[in-house]
């Protein structure tokens, strides 16, 4: 284990700022892309079922 | 097998649909692996200190951008050539990604420029370049979204993402063809990379993470495209599961 306790480790040899920054935007834009993504494909499924019922009311 | 009969919406749903979590799946296991190469086992630039870790989100994130340009232009142009409902489809479900890795790259890039470059920015080729396929991503959706006819909309962002083509192999050559700030490959097909192999490893298997990942959102996305577009025919509203 080369960072020896946690604190090491968050401070990323002084860069914590700059290293952080980085991977925890990525994650968070990434975790809202996958948010948006299963929104949209229920939102589509709804309406497609929607659609079938009014086809079969018509 | 007939691989073509899954060049159909209807056909190709059900499939991506049992494709997808196999390459989220893949994602997040590389992923882990990868960020596990690259906080614990690859060691401290003797350079860069850990500022370099940065590496293993920003090139495997400017990789794809670029890639993912390619494959959504080679998408477009067989939807417009070969008039193609599902390839147009798959090009408007890429682009979204494509600006998301654009945006990453240039986020990182500019996170790993300022302690190692002392700036955030420079309007050098490298940079300048990939800040316009920011724009040629998010003028393709921009231009889609415009056109209230799907195939129209189709033709119409095929030709802006074909046009666009142009700017990928500048991206890629512009460390050889300009003199810039930006610093060329570390990692190339005909000479042995110029880095750890343990720092190698990690940025290689995050590069697979953000493949799979990006597979797994385009695949996901083409879904909700085709239902979107298929709501009016009978068997996009028979789908029952989730």
């Amino acid at each position: 284990m080369q960072w020896g306790s946690l604190e090491n480790f968050l401070n990323m040899g002084g860069y914590a700022k700059f290293v952080w920054g980085s991977f925890v935007v990525t994650a968070v834009l990434l975790a809202g892309e996958v948010v948006l993504l299963r929104r949209r494909h229920r939102a589509a499924l709804a309406d497609a079922r929607r659609h079938a019922r009014l086809g079969r009311d018509a | 097998m007939n691989l073509f009969k899954f060049s159909s919406p209807q056909t190709f749903y059900p499939l991506a649909g049992r494709l997808a979590p196999l390459f989220w799946g893949l994602a997040a296991v590389l992923g882990a692996v990868g960020l596990y190469i690259g906080f614990f086992v690859a060691p401290t630039d003797f350079q860069q200190g850990d500022s370099y870790r940065i590496i293993f989100i920003h090139v495997p994130a400017a990789w794809m951008s670029m890639f993912l340009y390619l494959v959504m232009a080679v998408w477009a142009a067989v939807g417009l050539v070969l008039n193609t409902r599902l390839s147009s489809m798959m090009a408007t479900a890429l682009a979204p990604t494509g600006a998301l890795m654009t945006f990453i790259a240039l986020w990182t890039g500019s996170l790993w420029g300022r302690p190692t470059w002392g700036t955030w920015w420079v309007w050098d080729a490298r940079l300048t370049s990939e800040l316009i396929l920011l724009f040629l991503y998010i003028g393709f959706m921009a231009l889609h979204a415009s056109i209230d006819e799907p195939r129209r909309a189709d033709k119409a962002a095929a030709i802006l993402a074909i046009v666009g083509v142009v700017n990928v192999p500048i991206i890629y050559f512009s460390v050889k063809w300009w003199n810039t700030l930006h610093q060329g490959s570390s990692v190339s097909l005909t000479k042995s990379p110029s880095m750890a192999a343990t720092m190698l490893a990690g940025m290689l298997v995050m590069a697979l993470a953000f493949w799979m990942y990006s597979i797994a959102a385009g695949l996901t996305r083409v879904r909700s495209i085709i239902l979107e577009r298929e709501r009016n025919s009978a068997w996009a509203g028979a789908m029952q599961e989730n």
